[in-house]
């Protein structure tokens, strides 16, 4: 849109990846004189906020100065070898595929950032808790931003640690095991990945993904890709998280604090998704499409399962969890990315990707809200809020309450707003799958998956029923509405799902064409 | 006519011997200094190791070689190259950070370890270990080895009315003995059936050993193995580990889990990859399954101590160091099997230097500890995040390290050179097993590293900082953040000639 010089273009990416962690360096020092506030506290989250936000607008500026005519090009590529023994190289670039991705996790770091700063987190120094945040930052955006199979594994590797010790010290009722299966799951994944990914380094000789996507298989066998998918395949699922490796989630969520549900929801998940696209799709097609099938029938019965889960949660006197419920409603979510991926189509993966941004902005939004919830009435368990008519939100708190409806509708899909476009494209994919997929299969695919988007809208319309409706007696407390500073962290959030359901251009003018080059072998 | 005196390349041969000089005189010298000058002595000996280890400097060049046979000058039974550098590098760098820790818990210990024996069976032990990589013939292989050893044993007895440590030096001795015994054997039916000792000419001659003395051979191969395999405390011979670490002085017991290793897999590597690559198919699967086993009894013993009980923290690391043996093995199984054993080589000396740097690193914070808990439990850990920050920071880094997991980046690049080796080499089934223990080790280290940043209970106990174990932290932390900025530092050797 305007243009930048090459050479800053490619400083903004660094930066990026580099700055929240010299940021969580700096938190961890005392603040030097002019900059301590009003307390050490209060100046470490002014920090977070400061650095979360410097992030943010060199993301912004990085959107703006990207080539939108050319989004299936790598741009603001750096590339210098950094371990030649192992032949990585510190390779960044981003294309249409990953800069919303960039985007999106500096959003919704800052947004965290942000709210922290007016709420801070319950438990130890806060100090820690800033520092953990930039790394989590640094580590999702190296994730998104890096080219090298090495580095993305260890981008992927290190949001871990910061990710454990956000639910293990500042996290809810349970959250020593939460933490514990969180990091076992994921790691267990993330190790087999490893091997997989050695696999198809050492034998097609390169870690480079865009030497990978352009060879597109073709210096594979096909027993090896189908090894390499297998393995690697295990290790973004458990991440994603697809049926039946999702056992972790709903118990992390419940357990983390807000902020670390957020981050976990909008951004963390979407790197098990990113790799499918990004590594497996294009550096191994042949093996991909040997398990598409599977894939595609794991992602249906996750959404199923995750809705069926949900409505189990919202029933009267299930004692149902809000921040649980969601996290099922994200394994059903995170089905329907996975069925687009699955499909193999451009139109698949298009939706698939779609999808992705658009969980992260609404899911994000809703644990905002439940957050928020509970922080006025003590609790998220259904039960306690809803008693025996309903919590009656609308009534007293009527801006709280329409931001809930607002976000369960979103949730559901409702045609206008975010969550509509991904999940159509993902079934409209699934309707005629790629060459050499079965038909049929997919056909079944979709009416499940269709009949999953059904159920969604049940659970979610039984939330708001039970939230937000009800008969609110005369001497019941009012509860504080949106507070200021929450609307500013919310708000961001609203607008972007509005706009993304309303001008879905926007976001696959960009994957659209990096997508396509990705399928046809970057050769297009 | 050619003289029959071997000429000595003295600057080849420095780093040992300047290490076993300083332990001599270190040993004539106790007699003639007071009591109250005794501490000197351990200086001393600090500056003999130090100066050892810059005698490598000038060896950097070319690779040299002394002890030639007269006639024939390819064959000779000290070579310096690049193998051997980066072993005695590792060595005598190991035995300087083992001396510093040794120096604190000498002066701690007042009257109980007679500091001019120990610091000469430290540095005998220590000459003996960097003779170890640059011997090229079975005989000086064998005396390295022992030299190595004796020392050793004496030292985790030393302790003076020190039941346990009595007691762990006769297990350490009788099972280590058992094994010299086991590969003398081997090695003698090595040199019946070639009739020579250096290892480039037994390579040569076992290919075509004579058809009635191949049996006579293979058993010899075996036997000599299993002697090494004990050095490297690899299971089966694995048990004395835990009891000798716990008896020993805890410098000892790092000293041992860095050098006690370096020895037995440099050793391993000569006799496998240098005298024997003609028994690739014997000792490539006998080795995958060692490792395989190695690492899995090592890390689920790690993983089954208990946090309150006493020692736990020296036996943890014990056992966890008898699971990074099994991952050192991995990629010399793995040389059997690829193309360029040098490259698969490479990735255990990459391996054993991160392993080194680190897990002294881990023991220099667990003497720091053990000052103030004299049981070192890990439970006493709980908090020393809030008494102490950096080396809390430090210990968590260096636990990291060991677990494979960013922060800790170079060890987890040196794991990823291991898993390289062997998915390279075709042992996919060895490297599921790795990645199994990879999170099995990861369980123990992180709930460690966890606990370090727990609130403590009570009040938090300030640990003072003597001056030789704040260098010994420092060194091994500033060795780690840097290797974690710069990976190619360690890992270059995967991919450059090593012999």
């Amino acid at each position: 849109m305007i243009d930048i010089n090459e050479s800053v273009m490619q400083f903004l990416l660094a930066f990026l990846v580099a700055g929240p962690l010299l940021g969580a360096v700096a938190a961890l020092l005392p603040a030097p004189p002019g900059l301590k506030g009003k307390s050490p506290e209060q100046a470490v989250l002014r920090h977070g906020v400061t650095v979360t936000g410097a992030i943010l607008v060199a993301a912004v500026v990085l959107a703006l100065g990207f080539d939108h005519d050319q989004p299936s090009t790598m741009q603001a590529t750096t590339d210098i070898s950094w371990i030649p023994a192992l032949d990585v190289r510190i390779h960044l670039g981003t294309d249409g595929i990953s800069l919303p991705l960039l985007v999106l996790t500096a959003l919704l770091t800052f947004l965290c950032a942000l709210h922290s700063y007016f709420k801070p987190p319950a438990g130890p120094s806060p100090k820690a808790f800033v520092a953990l945040l930039l790394v989590l930052e640094s580590g999702t955006l190296a994730t998104f931003a890096v080219l090298d199979l090495i580095l993305f594994f260890l981008a992927f590797e290190m949001v871990l640690i910061p990710m454990y010790f956000l639910i293990a010290r500042w996290g809810g009722e349970g959250r020593a095991e939460a933490a514990w299966r969180f990091i076992l799951y994921t790691l267990l994944g993330s190790v087999v990945m490893l091997l997989g990914l050695l696999l198809i380094g050492i034998t097609a000789g390169t870690f480079d993904m865009v030497a990978l996507a352009t060879d597109n298989g073709r210096s594979l066998t096909t027993s090896v890709q189908v090894i390499a998918v297998l393995a690697i395949g295990v290790g973004l699922a458990v991440k994603t998280p697809m049926w039946p490796l999702h056992s972790w989630l709903p118990d992390a969520h419940t357990a983390a604090p807000t902020v670390g549900s957020v981050l976990l929801a909008g951004v963390l998940l979407k790197m098990g998704t990113y790799g499918f696209v990004r590594i497996l799709l294009p550096a191994a097609p042949d093996g991909f499409r040997t398990f598409a099938p599977y894939l595609a029938a794991f992602a249906v019965v996750g959404i199923i399962y995750g809705s069926l889960a949900c409505l189990a949660l919202a029933r009267r006197g299930a004692k149902g969890d809000l921040k649980r419920l969601i996290a099922y409603s994200s394994v059903g979510h995170m089905g329907f990315v996975l069925l687009g991926i699955a499909t193999m189509t451009p139109t698949g993966v298009n939706g698939a990707l779609f999808a992705n941004i658009a969980h992260g902005l609404i899911t994000g939004l809703l644990f905002f809200l439940v957050g928020a919830l509970k922080d006025r009435t003590g609790s998220t368990d259904l039960d306690t809020l809803a008693e025996q008519t309903g919590a009656a939100l609308y009534g007293k708190a009527p801006r709280l309450g329409g931001l809930l409806a607002f976000g369960a509708v979103a949730s559901l899909g409702l045609p206008g707003l975010a969550g509509f476009w991904g999940e159509m494209l993902a079934l409209f994919g699934a309707f005629d799958p790629a060459d050499g997929l079965s038909r049929p299969a997919f056909l079944t695919f979709m009416a499940i998956g269709a009949f999953g988007t059904l159920l969604t809208a049940a659970y979610l319309l039984i939330v708001v029923r039970r939230v937000c409706m009800g008969a609110a007696p005369q001497d019941a407390p009012k509860l504080t509405d949106v507070r200021p500073y929450e609307f500013a962290a919310w708000t961001p959030l609203v607008v972007l799902t509005v706009v993304a359901g309303l001008w879905p251009k926007a976001l696959l003018g960009l994957t659209d064409p990096a997508v396509q080059q990705l399928l046809s072998g970057g050769t297009r | 006519m050619s003289s029959l005196v071997q000429s000595v390349d003295w600057l080849a041969i420095a780093p040992p011997t300047i290490a076993a000089v300083v332990g001599l005189v270190v040993l004539v010298a106790d007699l003639f200094v007071a009591e109250a000058r005794k501490p000197l002595l351990g200086w001393l000996s600090v500056a003999g190791l130090a100066a050892a280890t810059l005698m490598l400097l000038p060896l950097l060049d070319a690779d040299r070689s002394t002890f030639c046979l007269v006639g024939d000058t390819g064959v000779c039974s000290y070579t310096a190259d690049r193998f051997t550098l980066v072993i005695q590098f590792l060595v005598l760098g190991g035995a300087l950070l083992s001396a510093l820790l040794s120096v604190t818990t000498l002066k701690d210990d007042g009257k109980r370890l007679p500091e001019g024996e120990y610091w000469f069976l430290f540095l005998s032990s220590a000459a003996g270990a960097a003779l170890l990589p640059a011997s090229r013939d079975l005989a000086t292989l064998v005396v390295a080895l022992e030299v190595a050893s004796l020392p050793a044993f004496a030292l985790v007895g030393l302790r003076h009315g020190d039941r346990k440590s009595s007691e762990a030096a006769l297990k350490f001795f009788l099972s280590s003995v058992t094994a010299t015994a086991v590969s003398l054997m081997g090695i003698s039916f090595v040199y019946a059936a070639t009739g020579t000792l250096h290892l480039t000419l037994v390579a040569e001659r076992i290919q075509d050993v004579d058809g009635q003395l191949h049996t006579l051979a293979q058993t010899g191969v075996v036997l000599t193995l299993v002697g090494f395999a004990f050095k490297t405390a690899a299971v089966p011979f694995h048990f004395w580990v835990p009891d000798t670490y716990v008896g020993a002085p805890l410098p000892i017991a790092a000293y041992l889990s860095v050098i006690g290793k370096a020895v037995g897999f440099s050793g391993l590597i000569l006799v496998t990859v240098v005298a024997l690559p003609s028994y690739a198919d014997v000792w490539g699967p006998a080795l995958a399954a060692l490792a395989a086993l190695t690492m899995t009894v090592g890390n689920v013993g790690a993983l089954r101590q208990q946090a309150t009980r006493a020692y736990s923290a020296v036996r943890l690391l014990a056992w966890s160091s008898v699971g990074q043996a099994g991952y050192l093995l991995v990629p010399i199984a793995a040389a059997a099997y690829s193309d360029d054993a040098e490259k698969s080589i490479g990735s255990t000396l990459a391996y054993a230097l991160m392993y080194g740097a680190v897990n002294l690193g881990a023991f220099a914070v667990a003497a720091l500890v053990g000052r103030a808990h004299r049981l070192n439990r890990v439970a006493d850990y709980r908090g020393l995040y809030a008494s102490s920050p950096l080396t809390a920071l430090l210990l968590g880094f260096f636990l990291l390290c060991l677990a494979g997991l960013p922060p800790g980046i170079i060890g987890l690049f040196a794991k990823v050179t291991v898993f390289a080796a062997a998915v390279d080499a075709g042992l996919g089934w060895l490297a599921v097993v790795m990645a199994v223990n990879v999170v099995i080790a990861l369980v123990y280290y992180l709930q460690w590293t966890a606990l370090l940043f727990r609130a403590p209970e009570g009040e938090p106990v300030r640990h003072r900082l003597p001056a030789p174990l704040t260098a010994a932290i420092a060194l091994t932390g500033v060795l780690g953040i840097a290797l974690s900025g710069a990976p190619q530092l360690v890992l270059r050797f995967t991919d450059t000639g090593l012999f």
